[in-house]
């Protein structure tokens, strides 16, 4: 039976020149990242199509067929569990898989092309996730599409139309969620697939790059000639010689997936999308809390320099890498300014990524809507530090200053500011604002403001 | 065969494969770029009784979006801010903060409008007071028509302004 359809299919010709064709023996742990995100894309495919089977992607009723989903179909958390958590891991891992063939030199000559699909398979994998968080269709997915929208609006010229064909049409309404669906589950995979086939292609015709020595260094003339006798003097056979690594490394991420899916689960069912509900705290998934904190960091004259020109210095460096730097030195320790653009890149990532979390400028709404002074605070006040007290609540102080840990973090905290400020210099700043605090000249009457300083200058180390 | 016979049955099949491309590429791309064709009128639309205002009252709106599908569920509304500022004027604001577009909310004791995202705020009369918004708040059209008052819906991108 197998030699009948291989006589017909050359099956094992085909085996031969994918499993068995030969790589570098020394080929590392290191060398798993890639086929690991690979196996976060398949988990992805298979979770994404059952999914799919109950996900009704109507603006009316996505929510609801979500809501089912999570809390009654059988099994139906864990499935959405190892979607939201497989999309983490494969963002997490085709950042370290590029980490790790950027630091080892494996991009340059002959593998540039290998590294400019592998920079698109990025792009696709971050729209992948920005696309996956709407499809929610709570409170955030809501905003993030408009802010996506208002974005695209900054464009000059096209901005408009840009826009427009983003939500189709001139609200955020039914129309928006089908175009944000097909984009998610069609077009996008395709190219992903596309780009993946191309990836391993190459892969497999130009081999796997072997670990760089301090001496390594390509010269692209000889480069070629160079890795066949790597292959002739250090070559195993791909499987299962080096790829047993690959298959360890995936069934560890799987399993990690899966316990995640198990033990924590999907992201809660939040409020469900309505642009009516304006009492709101959008967030975007753990991907963009970077770039959020980013808009929110830099001075406003430079935003739309930086929402444009971020994405497209990233694009320019990513593809001008391997045309550039094609040559020469391939271990990190002869490429300090490698090291240093990876360590620098992931740093900011990560600090970005802590502010966005924590997202110190926003103001606690919450806290002066439905919160209260912690009683250490208010105790032994007497009534008109008492009224000043209640006011630092109502009148939106506490939105945004910080008393003994509580309240909002975008102002400086006023746990001691007795100890600072005089009641002159409080009044001056409560009634004309500062640098990026409203003045309160006209929504509070002088009784008001001198109930609000008593109240401020209990504020001591000690009272 | 010749190879000039072979040249022009390289470029009639490349000119087929073209022509196949532009059958279905074309009506494609019209599908997908329909919305922008689609005309909309931006109708009055009642936001609520005069009378229901008091002199600075500032009030959430939800309004009918023009051109929403049948299958809009809770996104075939709007909403807007109203504030009474005189007998018979009003100012009308878009909740989308003109930072990146969060929706702003109305803290009636604190009189400002504070957005979520980016911590950007605004006094009542829409203008900025402090975070990283470019301008005052977007004010939509509105008339008052016997005891309603009436707006247009907002439109996005905000930069553009709703006719």
């Amino acid at each position: 039976m197998y030699r009948w359809l291989d006589l017909r299919m050359d099956i094992s010709g085909v085996w031969r020149a994918t499993f068995l064709h030969p790589v570098p023996i020394d080929v590392n742990w290191w060398y798993v990242l890639g086929s690991a995100t690979l196996t976060a894309f398949i988990v992805q495919v298979v979770t994404g199509v059952a999914l799919a089977f109950a996900y009704v992607p109507s603006t009316e009723h996505a929510y609801s067929s979500l809501d089912f989903i999570t809390r009654q179909a059988f099994l139906g958390s864990v499935v959405r569990g190892l979607h939201f958590w497989g999309a983490t891991a494969m963002v997490v891992l085709i950042l370290a898989h590029m980490s790790r063939v950027f630091l080892f030199g494996s991009f340059k000559f002959p593998r540039e092309v290998s590294w400019l699909t592998g920079s698109l398979l990025l792009l696709l994998v971050l729209a992948m996730a920005f696309t996956g968080q709407l499809l929610r269709w709570d409170q955030d997915s809501f905003w993030g599409i408009v802010v996506l929208a208002e974005q695209f609006g900054k464009t000059p010229i096209i901005g408009g139309v840009l826009a427009q064909l983003t939500i189709a049409g001139q609200q955020v309404g039914g129309a928006t969620l089908t175009r944000f669906f097909a984009t998610h589950v069609f077009l996008i995979p395709a190219g992903i697939f596309l780009l993946i086939g191309v990836h391993l292609y190459l892969v497999v015709h130009r081999g796997i790059s072997d670990p760089p020595q301090p001496d390594s260094v390509v010269v692209p003339n000889v480069e070629l000639e160079r890795y066949e006798r790597v292959l002739a003097t250090r070559g195993v056979p791909f499987f299962p010689d080096v790829a047993w690594r690959d298959f360890a490394a995936s069934a560890a991420l799987v399993l990690a997936v899966l316990l995640l899916s198990v033990a924590v689960g999907p992201p809660a069912m939040r409020t469900e999308a309505n642009p009516t509900i304006v009492n709101t705290n959008p967030r975007p998934d753990w991907y963009f809390l970077s770039y959020f904190a980013l808009l929110s960091l830099i001075p406003p004259e430079v935003e739309n320099w930086v929402i444009l020109g971020v994405p497209i210095a990233i694009g320019v460096f990513l593809f001008a890498v391997p045309l550039v730097a094609n040559r020469g030195q391939r271990h990190w320790s002869k490429r300090p300014w490698a090291v240093a653009a990876v360590g620098v890149g992931l740093l900011a990532g990560a600090v970005l990524t802590v502010a966005g979390d924590r997202a110190p400028w926003a103001p606690n709404i919450d806290a002066v809507q439905h919160g209260a002074l912690p009683p250490s605070v208010t105790a032994g006040l007497d009534t008109q530090q008492s009224a000043g007290a209640t006011l630092f609540v109502r009148r939106g102080c506490w939105a945004c200053h910080t008393v003994q840990g509580t309240g909002g973090l975008a102002g400086p905290d006023l746990t001691f500011v007795g100890d600072r400020l005089t009641s002159d210099q409080l009044t001056t700043r409560v009634l004309n604002g500062g640098r990026n605090m409203p003045a309160f000249a006209s929504t509070l009457t002088p009784r008001e403001v001198d109930e609000l300083v008593a109240f401020l200058r209990t504020l001591k180390t000690k009272r | 065969m010749n190879s000039s016979r072979r040249q022009f049955l390289t470029w009639l099949s490349v000119g087929l494969a073209g022509l196949i491309t532009a059958a279905i590429g074309v009506p494609i791309l019209g599908y997908l770029l329909g919305p922008l064709l689609r005309p909309v009128e931006n109708e009055w639309r009642v936001a609520g009784k005069v009378a229901d205002w008091r002199l600075g009252d500032t009030k959430l709106v939800k309004i009918e979006n023009p051109a929403s599908l049948p299958w809009a569920g809770t996104t075939a509304e709007s909403a807007a801010w109203v504030r009474r500022t005189g007998d018979a004027s009003f100012l009308t604001f878009s909740v989308h903060c003109t930072h990146l577009g969060c929706p702003v909310n109305w803290l009636d004791d604190a009189q400002l409008f504070l957005c979520p995202c980016h911590g950007g705020a605004y006094y009542q009369d829409g203008t900025v007071a402090a975070g990283p918004p470019p301008r005052p708040l977007f004010n939509l059209p509105w008339r008052i028509n016997g005891e309603n008052i009436e707006l247009r819906t907002i439109v996005l991108p905000t930069e553009n302004e709703p006719q």
